[in-house]
């Protein structure tokens, strides 16, 4: 009797780690096949400006630092576009009647995944760090409220929005829209960005401003409650 | 003028012409490349394809950027105060915040390429 109850817990042991393992190997896969010609999975050797200008999209091998899994799992099925001019702006733009303005026709749509593919993808991106150190985490202080400041830190002061979106159609479209940036983006990676987005970005058309730790804070509290309405 | 010498007049004219055209726009080339794809890479976003302020975010900027293809609005601007602009964003020179510091991106000779392309584009000289 002691050996059935042995033998059934082997097997049910086994299975699982078998499903688990399938699993896992799934959303690895699913990253190789449908992402990896987009997207660099490890660390790029070459940091160039041509690789840059040819890269089809964000870098992925710091996901797990980066992104939230609820949205993740969630934008994977319906992907809505994150950069307003897609990457990179400089490829994706026009004169317009003034200004130059995007051109939509150079875009292109994101592929979507099943509900299942798209959990295992979110996984196994979740389990992309990055280099030791890439991120500075423990530093933010989620449990202090934003100074009232904080938006015209954003707006106005730091200029923030000369380049990012907030939503409602105003902002700037070279950057990624921030509209959800708070269900997207864990906060440590929201502080960490602004503080030195040249260490997580080599290259990125975004400054590296000189800023206090007390706007630092605010920033990232301000950009962390930006959310959908599912989010609120 | 019988036809084959206007023929062979018009071509010498054409190769002129071409030459004149080829010239100085390739060693132009040649001399800005670098700095050409920085400012397409980090100044067109506020300062246009074109060069003349009207870029992709301009809309959303309270200061229009500065339209770098006006000869008159550059040349009236030093190179020191170019130069100390391009790295210490807009507040160093009492001009827009919203032009941000670029010097931890660029490295000094960047800023001197940028500086010259600057003068390039805006056709009003050294100083």
């Amino acid at each position: 009797m002691m050996k059935a109850y042995l033998l059934a817990a082997m097997i049910g042991a086994g299975f699982l780690a078998s499903s688990l393992t399938a699993s896992a190997a799934d959303g690895s896969a699913i990253l190789q096949s449908q992402c990896a010609s987009c997207h660099a999975l490890t660390q790029p050797e070459n940091t160039s400006l041509d690789r840059l200008w040819e890269r089809k999209g964000p870098d992925l091998y710091y996901a797990g630092v980066k992104f939230n899994k609820p949205w993740l799992v969630k934008w994977l099925q319906d992907p809505a576009r994150i950069r307003p001019a897609g990457e990179f702006y400089r490829k994706h733009i026009k004169k317009g009647d003034k200004t130059d303005v995007v051109d939509e026709s150079t875009l292109t749509v994101h592929p979507k995944l099943a509900q299942a593919d798209a959990e295992a993808a979110a996984d196994a991106l979740l389990a992309l760090k990055g280099p030791e150190g890439l991120i500075e985490t423990g530093k933010y202080d989620a449990g202090k409220k934003p100074s009232p400041m904080a938006k015209m830190l954003f707006t106005k002061l730091r200029g923030c929005y000369a380049c990012h979106s907030t939503g409602d159609g105003k902002g700037g479209l070279s950057g990624s829209s921030l509209e959800t940036a708070g269900d997207r983006l864990q906060p440590d990676f929201i502080y960490s960005y602004i503080k030195d987005p040249q260490k997580i970005d080599k290259g990125i058309w975004m400054p590296k401003l000189k800023i206090s730790e007390q706007d630092l804070q605010n920033l990232t509290g301000y950009i962390a409650q930006l959310k959908g309405k599912e989010g609120k | 003028m019988n036809i084959s010498r206007s023929v062979s007049l018009l071509a010498g004219m054409s190769l002129i012409f071409l030459g004149s055209l080829a010239t100085p726009v390739s060693a132009a080339d040649d001399q800005f490349k670098h700095a050409e794809k920085l400012y397409d890479t980090y100044c067109a976003q506020c300062h246009g394809a074109d060069r003349d302020g009207n870029g992709l975010n301009s809309t959303f900027i309270s200061v229009q950027p500065r339209d770098h293809s006006d000869p008159k609005g550059m040349g009236d601007i030093p190179n020191d105060e170019i130069i100390e602009v391009i790295k210490k964003g807009g507040l160093a020179a009492n001009k827009s915040v919203l032009m941000p510091a670029w010097g931890e991106i660029f490295s000094d000779e960047e800023v001197d390429q940028l500086a010259a392309y600057l003068r390039h584009i805006c056709k009003c000289g050294s100083n």
